[in-house]
């Protein structure tokens, strides 16, 4: 093999590899980051070399979206929305999978099959029957049923997830725990839980990112100005007519992916093995 | 044991210490642990579900009562050019996406299996379109393609590959497509890449050097190792891929809205344009059905071939 012979030059090659895809997955937020930091004036100058700040950089459509627009409302629903479905979900999904896990019951295998089957039903399959069941329960037009309707994939991805972790957790542990007094339930959250904290870490952190970056459900069930989460707002009333205000539309997707971003630097590492244990289990 | 239990548990008077006798039940506890999930997904699932079905055969419409009237809605759609340009847009779209995703995705993750300096730099870097929330990162494409000021064409001719003006992405039929497409495949590799990553990882590394003992070239190393034991995990991830592909929604609402003319059109944005912003509800549930065959098949597929795990 090349590497064998020639080490330095078969890893630069290989790094030279990598650049292509580097510049594909990177380029767009690094073009969009400029946008977001350049005077109008220079951004629509068709002489102007759009990959550079030559005109000075300015925070003018920072500033423009904080104090003009209602950013840090539809920020605020967001973050409303995705920690309470997040919690509920995360709840929910942990016994489900706990039981799922653990358990012997009557139709434990349908169940397990039935979330299985929850977790590739695609949301927009149902968004026009649940936006009739969103009005019947009086929350059209309200970010609460984006709280009540996000579960819906949340529980069953967390479930899934979950379960995988649940599983690696030997037995034996849980067994010696009843030996010695603890029940079912004591077993679990004693014994299982403080096992599987990075299982529930990575269940957190993925149904954050969902219920964040969800945008069909809180397209069509929210409306109003002051319900509509980051997403909507910034795809949807940034936008007036046939003026794009390029700018500030930059600004407000770099600032609305902010949270994300800062979680992703933080947990990188769940990151990439939830999402191989969420498709390889 | 638990049958004791739980006659122990009745032979006590008080209600407490019974409840807590029953959570220590497998039999009781198991359905106790499920109910929540299994009440969130029967009424907020399976009831939709039901409902879609019958919207699909009836004239619902926002704000009227509704009439069932058969299969109506589907041969209107079936006689409707928007609907038929859109089902051939759903399988060009998935398939054209899925493969680029998957030969693309083999790629990358042969490259990230080697050793590599700030590994970690560039796992996170490669995983970014993946964790960003597409309709704002779809937003920055759009510029992109934007007809007076896209980058694309300005690098284009910069490079000598276009003759200016270029081509105007998002108003031309083909290209429009080829920039949705484009769109999804930036967005999905990460997830094909990280995962067929894990597949390789777990590929053990006798069976290379057994190979290469053998006298073994590199490319037949890959055709003959790596891509056999790749299957499983490249099949579950082609799965995942179809579906979410087929029913995707924020790439083409964002980027074209369907145009022009309907040549970007997924089943998704349809059904919410003529279901929701033309208020049909009816016809729009008969279009979302349509991503209701594709995921019955992955599902059948997943159950029958895949999933090692028996319940």
């Amino acid at each position: 093999m090349a590497v064998k012979r020639r080490p330095l030059a078969g890893k630069i090659l290989l790094h030279l590899g990598l650049v292509p895809f580097l510049v594909f997955a990177l380029f767009p937020f690094y073009h969009m980051a400029m946008t977001s930091l350049k005077t109008d004036r220079e951004m629509y100058d068709r002489a102007a070399v759009p990959l550079l700040i030559r005109q000075g950089p300015t925070l003018e459509h920072y500033q423009k979206l904080i104090w003009e627009t209602g950013f840090l409302t539809w920020t605020w629903n967001s973050l409303l929305v995705t920690v309470l479905a997040t919690t509920v979900s995360v709840a929910i999904g942990t016994v489900a999978a706990y039981a799922l896990a653990r358990l012997k019951f009557f139709g434990v295998g349908t169940f397990g099959t039935g979330i299985f089957v929850t977790y590739l039903v695609p949301t927009s399959l149902l968004f026009l029957p649940l936006a009739q069941v969103v009005n019947w329960i009086g929350l059209a037009d309200s970010k609460w049923a984006l709280v009540v309707t996000y579960p819906t994939f949340l529980v069953p991805f967390c479930t899934w997830l979950l379960m995988g972790y649940f599983r690696t957790v030997p037995k034996e542990v849980e067994e010696c725990a009843m030996v010695d007094g603890a029940t079912r339930v004591q077993a679990l959250t004693r014994i299982v839980l403080p096992i599987a904290v990075p299982g529930l870490v990575c269940a957190v952190l993925f149904a954050f990112t969902l219920s964040w970056n969800e945008f069909i459900y809180a397209l069509t069930f929210t409306s109003s100005s002051d319900q509509i989460t980051a997403s909507v707002g910034v795809t949807g009333e940034l936008i007036r007519g046939d003026i794009y205000f390029w700018g500030g539309l930059m600004a407000g997707a770099m600032l609305a992916s902010v949270p994300i971003v800062l979680l992703y630097v933080f947990f990188l590492d769940y990151y990439v093995s939830g999402l191989t244990a969420g498709a390889v289990k | 044991m638990a049958v004791g239990d739980l006659r122990v548990g009745a032979a006590v008077p008080r209600p407490g210490l019974r409840f807590r006798e029953l959570l220590d039940h497998e039999r009781f506890l198991g359905p106790a642990f499920v109910t929540p999930a299994l009440l969130l997904i029967g009424l907020l699932v399976a009831y939709p579900f039901c409902m879609a079905l019958y919207m699909a055969l009836s004239n619902a419409y926002i704000g009227r009562p509704s009439h069932f009237v058969g299969l109506q809605n589907f041969v209107a759609l079936w006689e409707s050019d928007a609907f038929r340009q859109t089902f051939q847009n759903g399988f060009v779209f998935t398939g054209a996406a899925v493969a680029c995703k998957l030969v693309l995705g083999i790629a990358l993750a042969l490259l990230l299996n080697q050793q590599l300096w700030f590994k970690r730099l560039i796992r996170g870097a490669v995983l970014l379109p993946w964790v960003i929330p597409t309709a704002l990162s779809t937003l920055g494409w759009w510029w992109m393609f934007n007809s007076l000021y896209s980058v694309v064409n300005w690098t284009g001719i910069a490079l000598g590959l276009m003759d200016p003006p270029g081509p105007n992405w998002l108003g031309q039929k083909y290209h429009a497509m080829a920039a949705v497409v484009t769109v999804n495949v930036w967005r999905g590799l990460p997830f094909f890449a990280i995962t067929i990553l894990a597949g390789l990882v777990s590929i053990p590394k006798e069976l290379y050097e057994a190979a290469e003992a053998d006298g073994a070239g590199a490319v037949s190393r890959f055709w003959h190792v790596t891509l056999p034991l790749l299957k499983p995990v490249l099949a579950i991830v082609v799965l995942f891929s179809t579906i979410f592909t087929f029913s995707d929604f924020n790439i083409v609402y964002i980027l074209t809205h369907g145009g022009p003319i309907n040549s970007t059109h997924l089943f998704a944005t349809l059904a919410r344009q003529i279901g929701f912003e033309s208020g049909q509800l009816g016809q729009g549930a008969a279009i979302s059905l349509y991503l209701f065959p594709v995921l019955v098949f992955v599902v059948w597929i997943q159950l029958k071939f895949v999933r090692r795990q028996a319940y």
